[in-house]
């Protein structure tokens, strides 16, 4: 997984509430055997003005002027805020997989759906949740401002505004510290296969039936 | 120190636990053919193998054909899709799991068969990279929806990294009026609590109306745990729990069933136990649900109206119901009555078991699917629920009826294989989301149960089922 530390990034809007993954990365999309290329089919739906389907040029295909991130002040984007329940729905990793490729390393919302929120940090992208009202003054600043820009620090848990104002938010530990170095779960999981052996045989011996 | 249905099976299943992270114990892990090839790809790369074979239990659903399938999968016209599921074929023989393929006439949607073959047991920890394995938690299980790194992460580990979620009791007393079901209750909790209502929470659904409830119907409110933004929801254990595992083929046999009977009924909150929060409903209060927008919690009763904007919370809610107007093509104050429709939809996760089906042909016999209805189509959840109702004659009941009878699978519930809506169809569906573009792009939904999606098919508008039943 890729490590992530501190981020400059470019800010783009996405002023919706209960952005759900079948929005983020149509079904369609989801027939792929592979975890990468998703990128140019992020957000599609809204995206393009026809119907995607998997194997297209999407570089041919028509823009949709009235999506919010087609405008050229946003291209280049790597931090998106949004609003409340972001990801809710389906448990698609291929959500986080498309936003990564699109080029976003973190989220900022006031909420974000559970299994989404999990996803995201398998796979080095930094959601975080800040109040509604530095989210709503998060909004009117973007839009307000071309070339918007925030710094995330992980390590300090920070967000910092162009103008110096810092808003710290809460990440989990272990999260932050896998996070931070790059660390497989697996591979740190893997270091406790002996308590894991311990505890199938406890749990076998007690409800055998789970077993057969 | 008195524990919810919750805690114990958390705890029962703790390897270990470090500043308020565990490492879980998994007990079954189901696997389909969309979440699940990466995973697969992953443990090849790393040299890994699968922890526990006989764990495992996998199915395609999202993309098998529900027509014609003579052909297997040779005969999934589309090539994208015929290679998902060769995929899991073939990953499935390397790896040695048990799999129903498609000509096997247990095949059917994952949330479906795991239940039917006893697959699901109570006092389980269940995943699968599918949001819908809260369904299993109907048993009295802990179960929930993983992505495509914990998938892998479970296959090579048989354990999960957690960390405790919240608990949420939502309890419904009293007695549900006909005509009304586990779709109508799971869908008047949404409407109350919201789609983010239950973020960071497991729910427990407790209560008269909820003891009632067969299993399909808990399966049914389980499902739909997630639309209110919860991973997992659960019902405690009783005898219409123990009755409907007992003789299926993955159930625990003789000795081992006294005993595993004995443990399951263990399996509900003590008596004082502490949650989080709680929500209480009216059984007597419930109607009738269909929803109006591209959001489960945009839902009224059969006689309510599409709401108008002065009724909406705050700024963004407003934003979010102008942009479902538009999407859906609905007025405010719209008399939800008037809605005409274009197909319907029984079939999914939430809504395909056998109960389903003889609602909805109860509904259904000796009436005729309406002239402006192009399409109405019943998908069974799974080859032997299919069989079931076959051998009920529902299959007959549907077809004179006008309804199309089709194979298994999760079909217009995502729209993956070829059944869709068309842009700007609408569509009654028992499924269980009515986001934009779900079940085709531009196509409109609006959830409803079994017997409501049949009494419209029929009137060819939505209409209150009790007037049929």
């Amino acid at each position: 997984m890729i490590a992530f530390s501190t981020l400059d990034g470019l800010v783009a809007p996405l002023d919706r509430a209960n952005v759900d993954t079948d929005a983020i990365i149509p079904k369609q999309f989801l027939k792929s055997i592979k975890r990468s290329g998703f990128g140019p089919n992020a957000f599609d739906e809204w995206r393009y003005l026809d119907h995607g389907e998997p194997g297209m040029d999407n570089t041919k295909r028509k823009l949709n002027p009235d999506f919010v991130l087609n405008q050229s002040r946003y291209k280049g984007a790597s931090i998106l805020i949004t609003r409340e329940n972001f990801g809710c729905g389906s448990s698609r990793e291929h959500a986080p997989w498309a936003l990564e490729d699109y080029g976003f390393r973190a989220i900022i919302a006031p909420s974000f759906a559970d299994i989404f929120f999990n996803n995201c940090f398998k796979n080095g992208l930094l959601p975080i949740v800040l109040s509604d009202t530095v989210v709503d003054d998060l909004f009117e600043a973007v839009e307000a401002n071309n070339g918007y820009q925030l710094t995330i620090n992980l390590a300090e848990q920070k967000v910092t505004t162009p103008d110096g104002q810092a808003h710290t938010f809460e990440v989990d530990a272990v999260r932050k510290h896998n996070l931070l170095n790059g660390l497989d779960d697996i591979g740190l999981t893997l270091q406790h296969v002996d308590a894991i052996k311990a505890f199938e045989i406890k749990h076998k011996s007690a409800q055998p039936w789970l077993f057969n | 120190m008195a524990k919810t249905l919750y805690d114990k099976l958390f705890d029962s299943h703790v390897v270990r636990e470090e500043n308020g992270t565990a490492l879980l114990y998994i007990d079954r892990h189901l696997v389909h053919e969309v979440t699940s090839p990466q995973a697969f790809e992953g443990l090849k790369l790393a040299g890994r193998k699968l922890w526990r074979i006989n764990s495992v239990l996998a199915v395609p659903d999202h993309n098998v054909p529900t027509t014609n399938r003579s052909k297997g999968v040779a005969g999934i016209a589309d090539p994208i899709s015929r290679l998902q599921v060769q995929t899991l074929d073939a990953n499935c023989t390397e790896f040695g799991v048990t799999e129903f393929k498609m000509d096997d006439v247990r095949q059917g949607i994952v949330h479906v068969i795991g239940p039917e073959q006893g697959a699901t047991l109570p006092g389980m920890t269940v995943v699968c990279g599918d949001s819908h394995t809260s369904t299993h938690g109907a048993f009295g299980a802990l179960a929930h929806g993983i992505g495509t790194s914990e998938v892998e992460h479970v296959m090579a580990t048989q354990c999960l990294v957690q960390k405790r979620s919240k608990s949420l009791l939502v309890e419904v007393n009293g007695t549900l009026g006909k005509g009304i079901t586990a779709k109508d209750v799971a869908l008047a909790i949404i409407g109350k609590i919201g789609t983010a209502g239950g973020n960071g929470y497991a729910i427990e659904f407790a209560g008269s109306a909820i003891r009632g409830l067969t299993m399909e119907g808990r399966m049914t409110l389980c499902n739909m745990a997630i639309e209110a933004g919860a991973r997992a929801g659960m019902v405690a254990v009783d005898d219409t729990t123990i009755n409907y595992v007992k003789g299926r083929p993955f159930a625990p046999k003789a000795e081992q069933w006294d005993a595993a009977v004995a443990y399951w009924r263990t399996l509900q909150s003590d008596d004082g136990a502490q949650f989080d929060a709680v929500v209480q409903l009216r059984a007597e209060d419930i109607q009738p649900q269909v929803t109006w927008g591209t959001s489960p919690e945009m839902v009224v009763g059969v006689d309510g109206q599409v709401p108008s904007l002065d009724l909406a919370k705050n700024d963004v809610q407003r934003a979010d119901w102008e942009r479902a107007y538009a999407y859906m093509g609905l007025k405010a104050n719209t008399p939800i009555n008037e809605i005409q429709i274009d197909k319907v939809f029984i079939g999914s996760c939430t809504n395909s078991r056998i109960e389903d089906l003889r609602a909805a042909a109860s509904v259904a016999k000796g009436k005729k699917v309406a002239s402006n209805v192009k399409l109405a189509m019943v998908v069974p959840g799974s080859g032997l629920v299919k069989a079931q109702a076959e051998l009920e004659g529902l299959d007959k009941v549907f077809i004179e009826a006008g309804f199309e009878w089709r194979e298994p699978g999760c079909s217009m519930c995502l729209a993956m294989n070829a059944d869709r809506l068309e842009p700007g169809e609408r569509c009654a569906s028992t499924s269980n989301r009515n986001f934009e573009g779900r079940q085709g792009q531009g196509g409109r939904t609006h959830l409803v149960s079994p017997e409501m999606a049949a009494a419209a098919a029929v009137a060819g508008h939505f209409v209150d089922v009790r007037q049929f039943v």
